[in-house]
């Protein structure tokens, strides 16, 4: 009975088609904004901003990315943290050789790099679909680790063949502090997923949900599949370099070029199956949880007082990783978002069983 | 068929690269055998584990990516095993457990999944890479571990008098391609020739009506996987003893996917003939086209095969996504 | 089956679609021989025969969906042959699906709303800003939706997910998306397979409303023969991919061939 929508009546097509429409969302909404720009910062230790709470945001913003492309557009990358690395690549560069722009616009830029490249490689994806896709991203995935690696240019002739960046600077402002980081981090997240919530319910995320469910349908109704299928991988790709550039320079600090590699790819993947493909909020519980997992799986030998040595703790948490994978597309192939809104439902007619 | 100019164009492109080196006499002849040579054997070693792939799509229309962790699985068992009890022991143990592990692949993963599209299946088989991997090192331990053939390792030298400084090759390649062979002509023998054969041939052109011939489906494709854990044995086992068994015996699985997209998904040649245009094409690349491309654009070192058989699958897809030797797919709306 | 007599809406007009010599062929297998026929402006035109006569193939064709070996189709005064399908579509030519082709991950409202993809131009930048003229556009189309929901009568599922729609609701959204490309022509493919009476009423009112009110010609395959002779005013006969009549209901209902191959006599 909190959860209930009586008299919330909507009085025009714009109500209705609001982000948020029930007012108990809105005001859980504004509290968790508020909690997040004001509490966090206050009360969390640099270890957990370090070790948990940046690198989710970081990988929730590459989530989101990827799963514009697989959840929203249906069509198959296993290769995207190749997007990743060139963000993070261009980043770099340009905040090497053009030191005077400032680091959004370095961001932005390099973003738009991952985007032309994004394009570049979604272009097979107009005459295969499925797992060959699959394999044409792969071929992404290991030749931009290739490229990465040997064109020296890239690494600015390092000899290790590694970057390292300095801190974040902005019109004076300095994002030294894990607390400085995790805020530059947060406000990035909130825009992009705002903006990714506006394209997904617009004519653009219609064409691409109808590319996924049923893409000669959709081209007889007058979707063009080269526009659906290519903005697809752009904004994904924008994402994800966005996220790369960011995972490099805000949480990794220096990286060489492996930081990029198919695990990372597999990871991404990974979250958005068990976050839930096709919604943004089943991207940050699945970057939630693959952040949290080995964490998690380091602990419970501490509080269980049984020793477990790391090697042992990787292996589990492969096992677990596999084990989920399989157990999400079997029992629940929307992933926890599913789950979520499941939860959701049952709130609305809470305390009454029906 | 308007496809076939750009097939023709890659097919020559990639012939001219595979003569060049010798044609400018940019190698010497001998030296340009052992890499071909080279190139083969490693062409073998990927056929093995594409045919795994092949024979579960054939039958099954599904994409078993475990199949690279199946091969380290069954390569740990025997290596393991081994070291307990005579070599053949193990062998026929680990014969058994891949037998079951197949079989329990099929009934956990694959049969709730039997009506989703290829790509949930493909994320699933993956699960079940991941889960293998740790299982598998929980299991029988991390370190590198090996398989002892008894078979020497010494290179030898031969054809010294038709090539300038003989030819080096190693008599395990010879024995390794020699299995693959015998392994081939099993498998080609037991779809022809028998009953069961036959019936796996008819799941895998039309699952619906091989059932209503009153041939049991769920039976025949336990048999397929357990095949396939077979085959993955013989791959784990000649690859382990080749590299020694370790960690990265499971991106061997992903070479194995440019494979089958030349030869062709369902092919059995295919997987041969992909396995082997891979493996020299990638040694290939690597030896001639690698220093060329250094050269040229001051790189910092190789590491072309890393992404060459991915390349060149991608090639094919656009020019001839059924491969070399697959059945071109017609959608009817 | 009571329904309307002919539709009192407007004139039937000069040729808007003319299938000229079209031969379409898969493998071994021929689809369409030599199929020639014109269908004008505002009329209801039927196309009949048995199973397999290739009906579903020769609206595919018209879509651009499938492109024939042989002939072409005039559109509008142009001729084409391998128009990919979503340029039919942006010039006017709507279609549904006789196994329905439903975004089944959408709701009933946001299938609807993608039949005005087309028309809908605001650029990415704008739809990701939102606020301001993508807003204002999504409105506006919204508007034009919500009429074709009250036409349809479906305003209660709006926000339902359409795959757990009853059959007979799920045509009706098929109906409704491809009236929201406001086309010059519907191509229907057994609007009316697998409906009881009642269902069928609806969907005859329906269709013919749409032809009244929005001016669509509409051309429609189906096989309960009423309904046919009812609603529409001239018919095509094909078997085995062959054009075998051609006229009014009633000249078709008394053409040999046609009783022959197709309709039968009664005893």
């Amino acid at each position: 009975m909190l959860y209930r929508e009586n008299g919330q009546f909507k009085s025009s097509y714009a109500a209705d088609q609001q982000m948020l429409p029930i007012l108990q969302d809105r005001l859980f909404m504004a509290g968790l904004l508020a909690f997040a720009f004001v509490v966090v910062p206050l009360v969390a230790s640099d270890y957990l901003f370090l070790s948990l709470i940046n690198p989710f945001l970081i990988l929730a913003l590459a989530a989101i990315g990827l799963n514009l492309l697989v959840g929203y557009c249906g069509q198959i990358s296993i290769g995207h943290a190749a997007f990743m690395a060139v963000g993070a690549y261009a980043a770099y560069n340009l905040a090497l050789r053009v030191p005077q722009l400032n680091f959004l616009v370095v961001l932005v830029l390099a973003g738009l790099i991952a985007a032309a490249v994004g394009i570049l490689f979604g272009i097979p994806s107009l005459r295969i679909k499925g797992l060959y896709l699959a394999v044409a991203t792969l071929a992404a995935q290991f030749f931009m680790d290739w490229l990465f690696a040997r064109v020296k240019w890239f690494t600015n002739y390092s000899p290790s063949g590694s970057v390292s960046t300095a801190p974040i600077e902005m019109l004076g402002w300095t994002a030294d502090t894990p607390a400085r980081k995790y805020l530059l981090l947060l406000g990035i997240l909130v825009v992009f997923t705002l903006v990714a919530k506006n394209l997904v319910r617009s004519h653009i995320g219609r064409a691409w949900m109808a590319m996924r469910d049923m893409d000669v349908a959709a081209e007889v109704i007058g979707i063009r599949p080269v526009y659906a299928k290519l903005t697809a991988f752009a904004l994904s790709a924008f994402y994800c370099g966005i996220a790369g550039a960011l995972w490099g320079f805000v949480h990794l600090g220096s990286w060489e070029p492996l930081a990029f590699n198919l695990n990372l790819s597999l990871n991404l993947l990974f979250m958005i199956i068990i976050g839930g493909m096709g919604s943004l909020l089943g991207s940050y519980f699945g970057a939630a949880f693959i952040v949290a997992l080995p964490i998690i799986l380091d602990q419970i030998p501490l509080w269980l007082g049984i020793p477990i040595s790391t090697a042992t703790a990787s292996h589990l948490s492969f096992m677990i990783f596999g084990g989920l994978i399989v157990f999400f597309l079997i029992v629940e192939p929307h992933g926890l978002a599913r789950l979520w809104s499941i939860g959701k439902e049952k709130l609305r007619l809470w305390p009454f069983p029906h | 068929m308007k496809k076939n100019w750009s097939v023709y164009l890659l097919g020559a492109t990639l012939l001219v690269g595979l003569v060049l080196p010798l044609a400018t006499g940019a190698s010497p002849v001998g030296f340009y055998i052992e890499v071909l040579l080279g190139g083969l054997m490693t062409g073998v070693l990927y056929s093995l584990v594409a045919l795994g792939f092949a024979l579960i799509f054939k039958a099954s229309g599904v994409f078993n990516f475990a199949q690279g962790a199946m091969v380290l699985f069954a390569a740990l068992a025997v290596a393991r095993l081994a070291e307990a009890m005579p070599l053949w022991v193990a062998i026929v143990l680990a014969t058994g457990i891949m037998v079951v592990l197949a079989w329990l692949i099929e009934r956990l993963v694959l049969r709730p999944l039997v009506n989703q599209e290829g790509v949930a299946l493909l994320m699933a088989t993956l699960g079940v890479t991941y889960f293998l991997d740790g299982f598998g090192q929980t299991v029988w331990g991390s370190d590198i571990y090996k398989i002892d053939l008894g078979i020497a390792k010494e290179p030898v030298m031969i054809l010294e008098r038709l090539f300038e400084g003989g030819i080096l090759v190693n008599k395990e390649d010879f024995v390794a391609a020699l299995v693959a062979a015998a392994l081939v002509a099993g498998l080609v023998l037991f779809f022809q020739k028998t009953a069961t054969g036959r019936a796996l041939r008819a799941v895998a052109d039309d699952h619906q009506a091989a059932q209503s011939v009153g041939i049991p489906l769920n039976r025949i494709w336990v048999i397929i996987w357990a095949v396939a854990g077979f085959v993955a044995l013989v791959a784990g086992v000649i690859w382990g003893s080749q590299l020694g068994v370790q960690f990265s015996l499971s991106q061997v699985a992903l070479k194995a996917l440019p494979v089958v997209i030349l030869g062709g998904f369902t092919s059995i040649a295919g997987a041969i003939v992909g396995g082997l245009i891979i493996g020299v094409g990638e040694k290939m690349a690597e030896v001639f086209l690698g220093p060329v491309l250094v050269k040229a654009f001051d790189l910092a070192g190789g590491g072309i095969e890393n992404w060459f058989a991915y390349v060149l699958a991608l090639l094919f897809l656009l020019v001839r996504p059924e491969g070399l030797f697959g059945e071109k797919h017609i959608d009817r709306v | 089956m009571a329904a309307a007599a002919q539709p009192q809406g407007r004139p039937i007009g000069e040729v808007i679609l003319a299938v000229e010599d079209v031969s379409l062929a898969f493998g071994g297998v021929r689809a369409l021989s030599h199929v020639s026929f014109d269908v004008r402006e505002h009329e209801v035109r039927a196309i009949i025969g048995p199973n397999g006569a290739g009906k579903s193939s020769m609206l595919n064709v018209i879509n651009g969906v499938y492109h024939p070996q042989q002939g072409t189709i005039r559109y509008l005064g142009q001729e084409f042959h391998d128009m990919d399908p979503h340029e039919v579509a942006v010039s006017g030519i709507a279609r549904t699906f006789q196994n329905l082709a439903l975004f089944k991950g959408m709701s009933v409202l946001d299938n609807i709303m993608s039949g005005r993809n087309l028309k809908m131009r605001s650029n990415l930048l704008l739809q990701a800003i939102r606020i301001g003229p993508a807003l204002r556009e999504e409105i506006a189309h919204r508007e034009v939706v919500e009429e074709i929901i009250d036409f349809l009568e479906i305003q209660a599922y709006r926000k339902t997910p359409v795959g757990t729609l009853p059959y007979g609701l799920q045509k009706r959204v098929d109906l409704a998306r491809a009236l929201a490309m406001e086309p010059r022509v519907l191509l229907l493919d057994e609007p009316m397979a697998g409906m009881n009476l009642e269902e069928k009423q609806d969907m005859c009112r329906f269709i013919l409303d749409a032809n009244e009110h929005f001016g669509t010609t509409i051309v429609l395959i189906e096989h309960d023969m009423s309904v046919v002779m009812d609603i529409s005013d001239r018919v095509v006969v094909l078997d085995y991919g062959k054009k075998i009549g051609d006229g009014t209901p009633d000249e078709v209902r008394a053409n040999q061939a046609v009783v022959d191959a197709y309709l039968g006599v009664s005893h």
